[in-house]
C-alpha cells in the first residue's frame, strides 16, 4: 500500500522585518496508513510550520519548495500541496487530511452549537441534506466518547469541558473519514489527566478508523504513549529518524540524547530530598515556619444576585525556614492563587494565612510593605515578567532601589553583576533588553530578581512550564543550586509532578481547591494514599514506550476501579 | 560556560532609529512607504511654511494696501497678486501663507493642552480603578456622544463671545477642540493602563513592594504610549478642521487679528456664484492638503503599527539562515535572525491597530 503522505526535501522560509528567516531546511518524512508519526523538537524546530505545509496553512510570507505528496484514503489521487490552488486546497482539506489544534477552545466557535460546526464540514463536502448531516453529526459524536450525543450534538462549546471541546474539535476532523490527521500538540493545552484520555481516543482513531496521524508534540511522553515512529527535529532539519522503541531506547544522534536526559522523570529528586532531610539540623522541626496557612479560604466574589467562586477552600499547610514545598495540582485547583495570596497580590477571605509573622487576612499594602523585600517572585511566563523598556541591570536593580539599598540602578550595579554571575548570565547581559534574551536566559535573570534582596522565601509560580525541556532541566538545576547556596524557604508551584519531584522536600497536592495529599516526596510519590493523586501519578506519561504501556494498563484499571 | 563569557556584541541600531517616525520610515516598504513619505512631505511643506511665513508672504495678513496704494478687491490672479485678493480686498497668497501659522499654532496649543490632561487622566483612572473610573469614563462618553463641532462651538462662545483677536481666538479654538481630545486620549491610554497593569511585570513591581507612583510612571505610562503618534497625527488633522468649521461658521478670528482658512472661505461664498473662484479655491486646497497630509502619516503609522497591515519584501525560495533554537543549556546567546526589530513588534496590541475615531 502506498504512503498517505510523503515529504520530499521540503524548504520554507519566512520574510521578516529582518530578512528572509528559514524554519524548514531540506525535510523529507512519510507515513504510512495507520501509522502515528511523531514529530518531536523544541520551539523554534519548525515542526510546527512542517505540519502546518501538509494543509496548506502556510501564512503569506511563507515561501516553499519541495513536494508533500498527499494520498487519499482509498489511494485514488495523489496531490501535492504544495502547488495545489486555493480551491484544490479546500477539497483535499477534510476529506484526506485533517487537523486538531492545540487550543480547543479557541478551535470551536462559539455561537454556534458543535452539531452545526460538524455538519458544516460535511456538507461542504457533498450532498447531505441537514438531517443527514446531523446524523453524521451524532454518530460521530458518540464514536470520540461523547455521552448523549443526540442531546449534546446542540450544545455551545462552553457547555463542554476542556477535554471534551478537544474530542469534538477530533470528531470534526474524523467525521470525513481522512486518510491522515494532523495533530498539533493536542494535549499541551489540557490537564494530564484529561491528555491521558485525549491520547487514548487518538489510539483508538488509528485502530478503529485506520487513520494515519502525524502527531506534533515536545513532550517525550506523550511520543513514547502513542507514537509507532519518531521524527526529531532540530533546526528546521530532522536530526534522526526511527521507530518509538529504537528511539527511545538507543538514540543515536546527539541532540536526541541530550533531549532524551533532559526529560524530568518521577523518582529522580528522591534520593536528593532525603538527604537533604538527613541534613538539617536538630530541632530544625521547631523553628518558627515561615508561612503557616490554616484552614486558608479565598472566594472570588461572583456577580451581582450569585455566590462568589471559591478557589481555595481549607487549605492547612505550613512551611518552615529553608524548605521547598512543591504544591501541585492541575487548571483550576487554587495552586496559583495559594502562592499569590501569600505573596499579597490577591485577598484572603477565610481562615487564617501567616507570613513571616504577618497576618495576611484583613491585609493591609501598607502594614504588609516591610515585609516585602523578604518575599521573592517568579512568575511562569519570563516574556511578559520584565518591562520591556528597562534593561536587564535597570531590572535587576529595581527591588534594590525600591528598598532604599541604592539610589538610583546605576549604583546597584555591582550588586547586580555578582546577582547575574549567581544565575549564570555574562554580566554585558545586564546592558540588554529583555527581548534580546531568550526564554530560560530571561527566567534566569527572573531569578536574580527575586533574590536581589536575599529573601527569606521565594514563591516560584510554574517557572518552568514555558520553557523548552532541555532549558527547563537548566533552570531547575539552578534554582536548586540558588536555594543550597542562600537557603531560602520557597513554594514550587508546578502542574507537573516530575518537576516539583526534582526540587522539592516536601508535596502538596491540590484538587479543586482543596489539600487532599500532603508529604514528603517519597511518601506522595512513592505511595500515594488519594485516588486523585494516584490517578494523577498514573496519568504522567513516562519517556519509554514499554514502561509507559504497562502504566497504561495501570492506570486503565484505577478509572475501572474509580 | 566559556563562549558565555564573552557574548558576541549585539549589533544595536542607533537610538535615534527607535524614534517614532524614523523607525517606522525605515521598516516600511513599497506602496506603504509611498503613503508615508508622501504625507511627511506634505506635512513638512505645512510647517515649514507656517514657520517662515513672513519670509514667504509677500504681503501681510491684514495688509489692504502697499506703497502702489489699495490692492482693490476680488482682483484676478496675476501680476503683483499671484493668486489675485478677496472680496475684502486682501491678497489671497498671502492669506493662504499666514493661515498655516495659525493653523499650526491651534494644532500645538490644542495637543499640548488635551495630551497632558488626557494622558494623566487615563493613566489615574485605568491604573486605580473604582468609583473615579466609572465616573470618567460616563463624562467621556457623554462628550463623545456631542457632535464635536457643536461642543466647539458653545466653549469658542463661552471663551471668547464668539469673536476676538488672534491670542483669544486661538486659544477659544484650540480649547474647544481640547475638549474633544482628551477622551480620546484618556480612552486610548486607559484601555493601555488596564492592559499593562494586568502584566506580569506590573505584578512583580508589587510584589517588589514598589509604591503606586513609581509603578505608575517607571512601568505603566513608559510602555502605554506607543499609539500616542498615531492619534496625534489624526488629531492634528481634525483640529485644522474644527477650527475651518469654526471659521466658516463665523466663530473664527477677525481678519484683522490672524489669517484663518475658514473664515476666508466663509467670506467667499457669494464670489462662486459670480464666477470668482480663486478666493474660495485655494484656502480650501490649503485645507485639503494639510488634511490629507498629516491622515496619510497617521494612517501610515497605524498600518505599520499592526504587523498583520505591514508589508515586508518577499523572499527568494529557501532562503535566509535557520534560526537557533535553545538547545544550548540555558538557552541561545542571541536573540534570533528576527532579532531587536522582529521581536520588538511583537508586542503590538489590538489597540495598536485600532481604528482610532477621528
Amino acid at each position: 500500500m502506498t504512503d498517505v503522505l510523503t515529504i520530499t526535501d521540503l524548504a520554507i522560509s519566512f520574510a521578516t522585518d529582518a530578512g528572509a528567516v528559514r524554519a524548514v531546511d531540506g525535510v523529507s518524512l512519510r507515513v504510512a496508513p495507520g501509522e502515528v508519526l511523531a514529530i518531536v523538537g523544541e520551539s523554534g524546530s519548525g515542526k510546527t510550520v512542517t505540519a502546518k505545509t501538509i494543509l496548506g496553512l502556510l501564512p503569506e510570507t511563507a515561501t516553499a519548495s519541495g513536494a508533500v505528496i498527499l494520498s487519499s484514503k482509498d489511494g485514488s489521487s495523489e496531490n501535492n500541496v504544495i502547488s495545489l490552488s486555493t480551491s484544490q486546497l479546500r477539497q483535499v482539506r477534510g476529506t484526506d487530511v485533517s487537523m486538531v489544534f492545540q487550543e480547543p477552545s479557541t478551535a470551536l466557535n462559539p455561537v454556534y452549537t458543535v452539531g452545526w460546526q460538524i455538519a458544516e464540514g460535511i456538507r461542504a463536502h457533498g450532498e447531505f441534506s441537514r438531517k443527514e448531516a446531523k446524523q453524521k453529526a451524532i454518530e460521530i459524536l458518540g464514536r470520540v466518547g461523547i455521552p448523549d450525543p443526540e442531546i449534546r450534538v446542540n450544545y455551545f462549546p462552553h457547555q463542554f469541558s476542556g477535554g471534551q471541546k478537544q474530542r469534538v474539535v477530533i470528531a470534526m476532523a474524523l467525521v470525513l473519514d481522512p486518510g491522515l490527521i494532523v495533530a498539533d500538540e493536542p494535549t499541551t493545552a489540557l490537564d494530564v489527566t484529561v491528555q491521558a484520555e485525549i491520547l487514548d481516543l487518538l489510539r483508538r482513531c488509528r485502530d478503529e478508523f485506520g487513520t494515519a496521524i502525524v502527531l506534533i508534540t515536545h513532550n517525550m511522553g506523550v511520543v513514547a504513549d502513542l507514537a509507532d515512529r519518531v521524527a526529531v527535529m532540530y533546526q528546521g532539519k530532522v536530526v534522526e529518524e526511527a521507530d518509538a522503541q529504537t528511539l527511545f531506547t538507543s538514540p543515536q544522534d546527539d541532540y536526541t540524547k541530550k533531549l532524551l536526559a533532559a526529560v524530568p522523570h518521577v523518582g529522580q529528586g528522591v534520593a536528593h530530598a532525603a538527604a537533604r532531610a538527613t541534613a538539617r539540623e536538630r530541632g530544625w522541626a521547631q523553628q518558627a515556619p515561615v508561612v503557616v496557612a490554616d484552614n486558608l479560604r479565598i472566594e472570588y466574589p461572583g456577580r451581582l444576585g450569585r455566590g462568589g467562586f471559591t478557589a481555595v477552600d481549607g487549605v492547612s499547610f505550613l512551611i518552615r525556614p529553608g524548605e521547598v514545598l512543591g504544591l501541585v495540582g492541575e487548571s483550576g485547583s487554587g495552586k496559583t492563587t495559594t502562592g499569590r495570596a501569600i505573596a499579597g497580590l490577591t485577598r484572603v477571605t477565610g481562615g487564617s494565612l501567616t507570613v513571616l509573622g504577618h497576618e495576611m487576612n484583613g491585609f493591609k499594602e501598607r502594614a504588609f510593605k516591610k515585609f516585602r523585600k523578604d518575599i521573592g517572585f517568579v512568575f511562569q511566563d519570563p516574556a511578559s515578567s520584565f518591562n520591556p523598556l528597562l534593561t536587564i541591570a535597570e531590572c535587576v536593580a529595581e527591588p534594590l532601589v525600591v528598598h532604599g539599598r541604592a539610589k538610583t540602578p546605576a549604583a546597584a550595579r555591582a550588586r547586580v553583576n555578582e546577582l547575574l554571575e549567581a544565575v549564570q548570565l555574562p554580566r554585558a547581559y545586564g546592558d540588554r533588553y529583555p527581548h534580546e534574551l531568550s526564554g530560560g536566559q530571561r527566567q534566569r535573570a527572573s531569578l536574580a530578581r527575586a533574590l536581589a534582596l536575599e529573601p527569606a522565601l521565594l514563591i516560584a509560580d510554574e517557572p518552568t512550564s514555558a520553557l523548552d525541556v532541555s532549558v527547563q532541566a537548566r533552570v531547575l538545576e539552578l534554582f536548586a543550586e540558588l536555594q543550597r547556596e542562600f537557603g531560602f524557604a520557597s513554594l514550587f508551584i508546578s502542574h507537573d509532578l516530575a518537576v516539583v519531584d526534582l526540587v522539592a522536600d516536601r508535596i502538596a497536592v491540590l484538587y479543586q481547591g482543596k489539600l487532599v495529599e500532603e508529604g514528603t516526596s517519597a511518601q506522595v510519590l512513592g505511595a500515594p494514599k488519594d485516588p486523585y493523586t494516584q490517578r494523577l501519578l498514573a496519568s504522567l506519561p513516562v519517556p519509554d514506550p514499554a514502561e509507559q504501556a504497562v502504566r497504561r494498563e495501570g492506570l486503565r484499571r484505577l478509572r475501572a476501579a474509580g | 560556560m566559556t563562549a558565555a563569557q564573552n557574548p558576541p556584541a549585539v549589533r544595536r541600531p542607533g537610538r535615534w532609529t527607535r524614534l517614532p517616525i524614523v523607525h517606522q520610515l525605515r521598516q516600511s516598504i513599497g506602496l506603504q512607504r509611498g503613503m508615508l513619505v508622501a504625507g511627511l512631505v506634505i506635512t513638512a511643506v505645512f510647517v515649514l511654511t507656517a514657520i517662515f511665513a513672513p519670509v514667504i508672504a509677500p504681503f501681510g495678513f491684514s495688509q489692504l494696501r502697499d506703497a502702489d496704494g489699495a490692492f482693490g478687491a476680488q482682483q484676478p490672479p496675476g501680476g503683483a497678486h499671484l493668486l489675485g485678493t478677496t472680496a475684502g480686498g486682501y491678497d489671497v497668497l498671502s492669506r493662504v501663507i499666514w493661515g498655516a501659522q495659525t493653523a499650526l499654532f491651534v494644532i500645538i496649543v490644542a495637543v499640548i493642552l488635551s495630551i497632558f490632561a488626557g494622558v494623566l487622566l487615563g493613566l489615574l483612572s485605568g491604573y486605580f480603578g473604582g468609583w473615579l473610573d466609572r465616573i470618567l469614563v460616563v463624562v467621556s462618553d457623554a462628550v463623545y456622544a456631542f457632535p464635536s463641532l457643536l461642543l466647539a462651538i458653545v466653549m469658542s462662545i463661552v471663551i471668547s463671545g464668539g469673536k476676538s483677536n488672534l491670542i483669544g481666538g486661538i486659544l477659544a479654538a484650540a480649547i474647544s477642540i481640547t475638549v474633544v481630545f482628551i477622551p480620546q486620549y484618556f480612552r486610548v491610554i486607559r484601555a493601555e493602563t488596564v492592559r499593562i497593569k494586568a502584566e506580569a511585570y506590573v505584578e512583580s513591581a508589587r510584589v517588589l513592594g514598589a509604591s503606586n507612583g513609581r509603578i505608575m510612571f517607571r512601568h505603566v505610562l513608559r510602555n502605554a504610549t506607543r499609539t500616542l503618534p498615531l492619534i496625534f497625527t489624526l488629531n492634528s488633522s481634525e483640529a485644522i478642521l474644527t477650527l475651518a468649521g469654526l471659521g466658516f461658521l463665523g466663530f473664527g478670528i477677525e481678519p484683522t487679528a490672524a489669517s484663518e482658512w475658514g473664515f476666508d472661505l466663509n467670506k467667499a461664498v457669494s464670489d462662486v456664484t459670480s464666477g470668482i473662484w480663486w478666493t474660495s479655491l485655494f484656502p480650501g486646497l490649503a485645507i485639503v492638503l494639510v488634511v490629507l497630509g498629516i491622515t496619510l502619516v497617521g494612517e501610515s503609522l497605524n498600518d505599520l503599527a499592526d504587523p498583520r497591515l505591514r508589508g515586508r519584501r518577499a523572499v527568494a525560495q529557501a532562503a535566509g539562515v535557520v534560526a537557533e533554537t535553545s538547545v544550548v543549556p540555558g538557552g541561545v546567546l542571541t536573540a534570533g535572525p528576527g532579532g531587536l526589530d522582529g521581536l520588538e513588534d511583537q508586542a503590538t496590541h489590538p489597540s495598536d491597530g485600532l481604528e482610532a475615531r477621528p
